[in-house]
């Protein structure tokens, strides 16, 4: 290591300085004119300068210190009193105090090596990243021997022991492992959700039945199946309500263009029709209705569904229309669901049709 | 440090702990390296510093927040010290103890915000490191692999992100999941079971938190630690890259010692990062997830967007129109319009990162070793293709977040997505384009300056009334700078039939390389050469003359004299 040195002066010194005016024949490239000649700063000419220097570096430091405390003091004496503005109050406080505790100690070292640590510059050669041919042929020697050594080359058998037995022993971590961690293997219940026939329409979250006549016309409302209180709060609940949820949107009979009743079947009731809330697209709740167009648009990624159309796919990713709930009404009025979702609903998946 | 390698018998208390440390563990060799190690100085080197420091800022916030959230997807009614709209609410625990960490914890909320903010930082200081990685060819021989930990760094960034972002359990991720859910369900035959895999059954089931808070502080940060000692490894192994300059070589570094200049930066670097981290945190809300509310299937809410590092995906899932995308064949549904979009798209933009340095080197047919920096424009191939991949990642960003434009500018959705995806097929294609040709007019005009110096602006009438404008010609230095590159030239192969007529196998191959080579090399500006150089100056020999002599015989008041002088 050496300072300042040109570390190719040998190269191309052919080249003239001056515009090469005086040679005739000139090299192929310019010479490495070498490292640039060391400026000094204010700080190495100047002894105030500094003395400046290093007094703002105190400055700094001391600065840190207070930021320190200050945190402490923030920490013990703004006890938040359970509100969000307290909370936010004694995060700014600790948050301010811990950034002037750090930035103080950071910016002080930075200005330390910057002005008053040496700013010579140093000269390393590199080495090859290659070993050398000698330490290659060594290790070459050390494998080829112990290869020998364990005599694997003769022994075919042994070796063919060897390698089955360390490609075989990862199954009995594996197996266990992969045929446990998915729960379930069926993925015939991605088809199935709480309705079936006779099942009331309850509002989300909430759980008060639904009767035809609550709902006026233009009305949406969240709906979930009937169940049990004790139901609702259960874990199975979350999972089944992911795939349940519907929307029910409630339309002039004579604006409702189409829904996806079959041929001698009637899905909706009296311009009430139910559409799975789970997108086909990958899954969001398709949550905002626009009441003038009819259309439903899914606020993750904008796939827009018309209601009134059997809630055909009008723009965005998604490829099919939200399986409709076959609904009517019981001899009380309730509104319930004739059957489950003909279809799985939701994002699509390689079985969906099997 | 004098007393770690001096034989006489150490007397202070360091100089005796160095010694009983040598005695048992030699480190004095391993100090000698590093202690006097030079390492070349340029802001840009400083950026993978701060994705280095931001990582050790999310290790101690996120050391604070496992000491006080659980991992558990058991429900609870919520009874404690969060806000009023919480009280009674029915919600996993995860949820619970990120409420209470936020309200009950003093500094808890503050810790949270740290953890999230140094998170986006980490990943910003990722993808900036990468870029200048890139654009300046630090990737080459022998750097290929510190740059395939990298890009796989950047990889386990997105998964560290991802885990983390979802373990509160509220609304807003638990909507992200379910959107994992309908993604891994869109791959085809074992889509349906890696669902289940995830999951441990149907989604959401009761499973995923527990398992997102294992990769997210056990699993990933693990892999990230060791890849980052490996990464850090690699570069001291290595030397670092340099700038190109007068003195720098390939076989030599220039730069500043480790101790005590470059240490100093260096910890001075992690405070700085720490403290504005703090200040972030400190002033700036973020994920303040009891405004959404716990996890619940139903609701959701418009303007929802990932953290900044997943938006790409986002936006590619929205652009990808769903007519017609969606195929069955013989009974099995083949889900394109999620599967491209989410699945291939990205899995193309990782393999060009990952492939790219091989590529080159392919292309370039160069097998030397570099330590010497390119400038970006000495190479407008890879210049263009980095700023074309940066146009397709920020227009799928802004994609993603489509939804905020239309509200912002009252414009339709429906034409903003249209005009993406035409700009997604465009866009790269363009900034390639145009990113290729500043590269060649910058190149240009380096030969420009060199061949004919700066204009000062001074023109000059000679005593046989001809009239000259001044040149000043540059300095050594200035000019080391833009005539010490490489261009490289397409590859030239065997021909096809060898000296007695054979046809040379292997030679279809050859030609299908020489056509990506004459891509990337067929457009090149060629450094200037010693004898250009005098060609030029015994061509317009008097400017230079002139100028060197600083009497002209006459002086224009053409404004600029004041400015060259």
């Amino acid at each position: 290591m050496s300072e300042n040195v040109n570390p190719n002066p040998s190269q191309d010194v052919t080249a003239s300085r001056h515009g090469a005016h005086d040679t005739i024949t000139h090299p192929e490239r310019f010479a490495d004119p070498g490292v640039p000649e060391h400026t000094t700063r204010l700080a190495d000419r100047d002894p105030q300068a500094a003395k400046r220097a290093e007094r703002a570096i105190v400055l700094l430091f001391t600065l840190s210190i207070l930021g320190t405390i200050g945190t402490l003091v923030a920490y013990f004496a703004f006890r938040p009193d359970g509100t969000t503005e307290g909370v936010r109050l004694s995060n700014l406080l600790l948050g301010v105090g811990l950034a002037v505790s750090l930035l103080g100690i950071g910016i002080a070292a930075v200005h330390w090596a910057k002005t008053l640590m040496s700013s010579h510059e140093h000269v390393e050669e590199r080495h090859e990243s290659r070993s050398s041919d000698e330490v290659r042929t060594v290790v070459a020697q050390g494998f080829a021997d112990g290869l020998a050594d364990s005599g694997l080359a003769r022994r075919g058998v042994l070796k063919g022991a060897v390698v089955s037995a360390l490609a075989l022993f990862p199954l009995t971590i594996a197996v266990p492992l992969v045929s446990s961690v998915g729960g379930e293997w069926n993925v015939g219940k991605f088809r199935h959700t709480l309705w079936k026939n006779g099942t009331r329409l309850a509002y989300d979250p909430s759980g008060r039945l639904i009767k035809a006549a609550d709902l006026t016309a233009g009305s949406v409302a969240h709906v979930i199946p009937d169940v049990s209180e004790e139901m609702r709060e259960s874990h199975e609940w979350i999972t089944e309500k992911s795939k349940a949820v519907v929307l029910l949107v409630r339309l002039n009979p004579q604006d409702l263009k189409a829904d996806q009743s079959p041929e001698g079947e009637t899905w909706s009731y009296d311009g009430i029709v139910a559409y799975s809330k789970i997108c086909t697209h990958v899954g969001c709740p398709v949550a905002l209705y626009e009441q003038q167009t009819h259309h439903l648009l899914c606020p993750c990624h904008q796939s827009t569904f018309d209601v009134a159309d059997g809630a055909k796919v009008v723009f965005g990713p998604a490829n099919r229309p939200l399986p409709q709930l076959p609904i009517t009404v019981d001899d009380e009025g309730y509104l319930v669901a004739q059957a489950d979702f003909a279809e799985p609903i939701g994002p699509s998946y390689w079985e969906r049709l099997k | 440090m004098s007393t770690i390698h001096s034989a006489a018998q150490p007397t202070t208390p360091i100089g005796k702990t160095a010694d009983y440390l040598d005695q048992r563990t030699k480190v004095g060799v391993l100090t000698k390296q590093l202690v006097r190690k030079v390492f070349p100085d340029h802001w840009s080197f400083m950026l993978g510093e701060i994705a280095l420091w931001s990582f050790v800022v999310l290790i101690l916030s996120g050391f604070f927040l496992t000491m006080f959230f659980e991992p558990s997807m058991a429900l609870t009614h919520y009874h404690g010290e969060g806000p009023a709209s919480m009280q009674g609410q029915l919600m996993s625990v995860a949820f619970a103890s990120t409420v209470d960490m936020s309200f009950e914890v003093r500094g808890g909320l503050l810790m949270r915000q740290i953890h999230h903010w140094s998170a986006l930082v980490f990943m910003a200081g990722i993808v900036v490191h990468m870029m200048r990685v890139f654009f300046t060819g630090a990737f080459r021989k022998p750097r290929e692999l510190n740059y395939l930990v990298g890009v796989t760094m950047m990889i386990l960034g997105l998964g560290a992100g991802f885990t983390g972002y979802s373990l509160p359990d509220d609304v807003l991720s638990g909507n992200g999941l379910r959107i994992t859910d309908g993604v891994v369900k869109s791959i085809p035959i074992i889509g349906s079971y890696m669902s289940y895999f995830i999951f441990g059954g149907e989604f959401p089931g009761e499973h995923i938190i527990p398992r997102l808070f294992t990769l997210h502080i056990l699993v990933i940060p693990a892999l990230l630690l060791a890849l980052i000692g490996l990464h850090l490894f690699l570069m001291v192994l290595n030397k670092h890259t340099q700038y190109p300059g007068g003195g720098r070589t390939d076989r030599n570094v220039v730069g500043y010692p480790a101790v005590p200049a470059f240490a100093t930066k260096m910890g001075g670097n992690f405070f700085i990062v720490f403290g504005v981290l703090a200040l972030m945190g400190g002033t700036m809300a973020i994920n303040n997830v009891w405004n959404y509310g716990p996890f619940d299937p139903s609701p959701v809410s418009a303007g929802a967007q990932p953290d900044w590092y997943m938006l790409f995906l986002e936006g590619s899932l929205r652009l990808m129109p769903g007519q017609g995308t969606e195929w069955v064949i013989g009974g099995y549904t083949l889900s394109l319009n999620v599967l491209i979009p989410a699945v291939v798209v990205p899995g193309l933009l990782f393999t060009f990162l990952f492939v790219y340095p091989f590529l080159e080197a392919k292309v370039t047919g160069d097998h030397r070793e570099h330590h010497v920096l390119d400038r970006p424009r000495n190479v407008p191939v890879r210049t263009g293709l980095g700023v074309a991949f940066l146009a397709a990642f920020v227009i799928l960003a802004l994609a993603g977040s489509n939804d905020l434009i239309a509200t912002h500018f009252a414009l339709s959705i429906n034409t903003i997505t249209w005009v993406f995806r035409v700009l997604i097929f465009v866009g790269p294609v363009f900034a390639f384009w145009i990113t290729k040709r500043i590269c060649l007019g910058l190149q240009r005009k380096d030969r420009e300056l060199v061949l004919h110096g700066h204009e000062t602006g001074r023109i000059v009438r000679f005593a046989n009334g001809e009239y000259i404008e001044v040149h000043r010609p540059l300095d050594e230095h200035d000019r080391w700078l833009r005539v010490n590159y490489e261009a490289h030239k397409p590859l030239e192969i065997a021909p096809a039939m060898d000296a007695r007529g054979v046809r040379r196998k292997g030679y279809m191959v050859d030609r299908q390389w020489q056509r990506v080579s004459r891509f990337f090399f067929e457009d090149r500006v060629e450094p200037v050469t010693p004898a250009e150089l005098a060609a030029a100056h015994a061509h317009g020999g008097h400017d230079e003359l002139e100028a060197e002599r600083g009497t002209p015989e006459l002086v224009s008041g053409s404004g600029n004299v004041e400015r060259e002088h």
